[in-house]
């Protein structure tokens, strides 16, 4: 047995998938790993065996699943939805071609992208409303419970409810927000601004704000721990963890996990533990456990080939990645003892 | 570092013919690639994978600058095609012929994800030789259009006699004499008149050396637009100049167009080169001044109702 201690890696877990474009998206469908690629194909993953699919004939801009189906947006202007054996369906297709840059999921299967200013959004059953807002929204989230959609847009989030015709509610603040993600426990809805902050609302009779700020650039990716207490933010040269517990982190600091001399790109908090895959603009992953902030080395830093895409499988068994070159891989962790 | 994509924005007044010089660049062989971002998608009769429609959705920046406008659509667009690198070798940006060039141009000083990937190359403003004068009069955006201008693009000079033609070059340098100025009718010109400028590179921007060096060749009063050109012949103490530009352009920077410049600090060997649009300010020490080469600093300013006095008298007490 080897007694000596050896710096605590995970780098020979890792198998990569060569996906050749740069990545928008990772999700797992099952236990198929499906990249959507900026050249408008989504690459399929399966144990080593890969195929790729087009999905779009320009490029996909946006992405979502629910373990079961891709959905894609494109810049043709079509929403595809694609399963884990390849097959591929339109769902929607704008006649004046216009990006969707945003798609999203609910977790009873419903659906809403943007083409334009325009807001669709279908149902379970398949019915479809329309909304149209002020500004082309790039950040869109259902509730975590019933119908209802989070819009994120100039000057504030909307929270439409697309069955009603009641007025959409307004989320007012001032600026250009980007990404929005509802709070697992239906609180908080958290928007990522142009202006280098998150802006959250505590959700309620008279909605109050929290800034989260002091970012150096764009938080564009969040992720919810899987007890909902913690959200972990990029943007920063650490990955930025803010406390959800009770009233939210107004007042509060947050955590700082991983700090280095590159920016984060993207975070994903594992779907069972505090653990936190935190990726970089340099290329490198760590994996962060929150408990005691330990790090263990995921991939080294290699250049042109940031972090753009992370994605657990739903057990939290292994990890997806996605980058800027299309080096992409799969950490499959390691047994326990 | 990978190399930046270059960004050329086209700008002009309705009917001047900016899709006719769109349509040209667009088919010309020149063996470049263009990704376009247009507005009025699909009605413009420009069509193809890595055209772009734009919905021109100017936004106040959260950083107490007043006249910090940026183009949010066209930061989420670039984003978008910046995923996309290789496919395309330069972007052209067409904005309304109603449209304001500040907040496009501020768009790529202000964001840092667009600053870090693309560079502003040049503003192209094409203009009508028959109406310009007209709308000048009653359009405020033709005027900022012109003011904006790295390369103006005087069009269907074959409408007009030679004295109206010299009468709009007139009314055009009134307000931009630094511009590159090339008459055309159908917008022919051969393309790298128009591409690869490098109008907002501080290495270049001693192509800010107007068609006719003295000042006092502006002779115009009515306008309210116009450019104004300071010299000191010799060095400045950056001391006192580094604080008089800054508050200079928090003050009057709604008025303040553009500005460029290039100094001679004292004690330093290196020129300093900045240029501004509106409050924001973009300046570094470049190359060495070379042997024979005179060390003046100079200031021009492009902007509505500047006090040439006062500006003078600010500049010239920054003198070394």
């Amino acid at each position: 047995m080897d007694t000596i201690a050896k710096p605590v890696s995970l780098r020979e877990h890792v198998v990569p998938v060569e996906a050749a474009e740069h990545v928008v998206a990772a999700h797992w469908l099952k236990s198929t790993l499906a990249l959507a690629l900026a050249d408008g194909r989504v690459l399929r993953w399966r144990e080593g065996e890969s195929e790729l699919i087009e999905a779009h004939a320009g490029g996909v801009l946006s992405a979502c699943c629910d373990g079961e189906r891709l959905i894609t947006g494109g810049d043709d202007g079509r929403v595809v939805a694609l399963t884990a054996e390849g097959q591929a369906t339109e769902l929607a297709r704008d006649e004046k071609r216009r990006w969707i840059d945003s798609v999203t999921l609910s977790a009873s299967g419903s659906l809403a992208w943007n083409a334009g200013r325009s807001v669709h959004a279908r149902d379970d059953k398949g019915k479809v409303k329309s909304l149209d807002v002020a500004s082309t929204p790039q950040g869109l989230v259902f509730a975590p419970k019933g119908y209802r959609l989070a819009i994120a847009q100039m000057n504030g989030v909307s929270l439409w409810y697309p069955n009603t015709e009641a007025k959409p509610e307004c989320l007012e603040w001032k600026g250009s927000h980007l990404d929005v993600t509802w709070s697992p426990d239906g609180r908080f809805v958290v928007s990522a601004m142009q202006e280098n902050a998150l802006h959250g609302w505590r959700l309620g009779e008279k909605p109050s704000h929290m800034r989260m700020t002091g970012y150096p650039s764009k938080p564009r990716s969040l992720s919810w721990s899987h007890d909902g207490l913690w959200l972990a933010s990029s943007g920063a040269d650490a990955a930025i963890i803010w406390p959800f517990q009770g009233d939210g982190p107004q007042g509060k600091a947050p955590r700082e996990c991983g700090a280095r001399h590159a920016k984060v790109t993207r975070v994903a908090f594992h779907p069972r533990a505090l653990v936190l895959a935190v990726g970089y603009d340099d290329g490198c992953i760590l994996m962060i456990r929150l408990t005691d902030a330990s790090e263990l080395l995921v991939r080294p830093a290699q250049k042109g080939s940031g972090i753009t895409a992370f994605a657990w499988d739903k057990p939290g068994k292994r990890l997806a990645f996605g980058t800027e070159d299309g080096a992409a891989g799969v950490l499959t962790l390691p047994a326990a003892g | 570092m990978s190399e930046k994509i270059p960004v050329t924005v086209l700008t002009g007044y309705l009917g001047a013919g900016k899709t006719t010089l769109l349509n040209r660049i667009l088919t010309e062989d020149h063996g470049k690639k263009f990704a376009v971002i247009v507005n009025e998608f699909g009605e413009t009769g420009i069509d193809g994978d890595l055209v772009v429609g734009a919905d021109e959705e100017v936004f106040e920046m959260n950083n107490g600058c007043i006249c910090c406008t940026v183009r949010g659509d066209l930061i989420r667009i670039l984003d978008g095609l910046m995923k996309r690198k290789g496919k395309f070798d330069a972007i052209i940006v067409e904005t309304t012929g109603l449209a304001d060039p500040a907040p496009v141009a501020q768009t790529f000083f202000v964001d840092q994800d667009v600053g870090d990937a693309t560079k502003l190359d040049a503003v192209v403003t094409v203009t009508d030789a028959k109406w310009l004068r007209e709308r000048l009069k009653d359009a405020p955006e033709a005027k900022n259009q012109i003011a904006f201008a790295d390369v103006i693009i005087l069009n269907k000079t074959d409408l007009v006699s030679p004295e109206e033609l010299a009468a709009v070059e007139a009314a055009i340098r009134a307000i931009n004499p630094y511009a590159k100025l090339h008459r055309t009718t159908r917008c022919d010109l051969p393309i790298d008149q128009l591409l690869d400028r490098n109008a907002f590179d501080l290495d270049r921007i001693l192509d800010i050396e107007p068609d006719f060096l003295e000042a006092g060749h502006h002779h115009h009063h009515s306008d309210e637009v116009r450019s104004l050109s300071f010299t000191i012949p010799g060095d400045v103490d950056p001391e006192k100049f580094m604080p008089w530009i800054n508050d200079l352009s928090q003050a009057q920077g709604p008025n303040i167009l553009r500005s460029k410049g290039i100094l001679a600090f004292k004690d330093e060997p290196r020129r300093f080169v900045f240029q501004g649009v509106h409050m924001i300010l973009d300046g570094d020490l470049q190359r060495d001044w070379k042997s024979g080469e005179t060390r003046n600093s100079r200031l021009v300013f492009i902007g509505r109702d500047l006090d040439e006095a006062e500006l003078r008298k600010g500049f010239l007490a920054c003198a070394a």
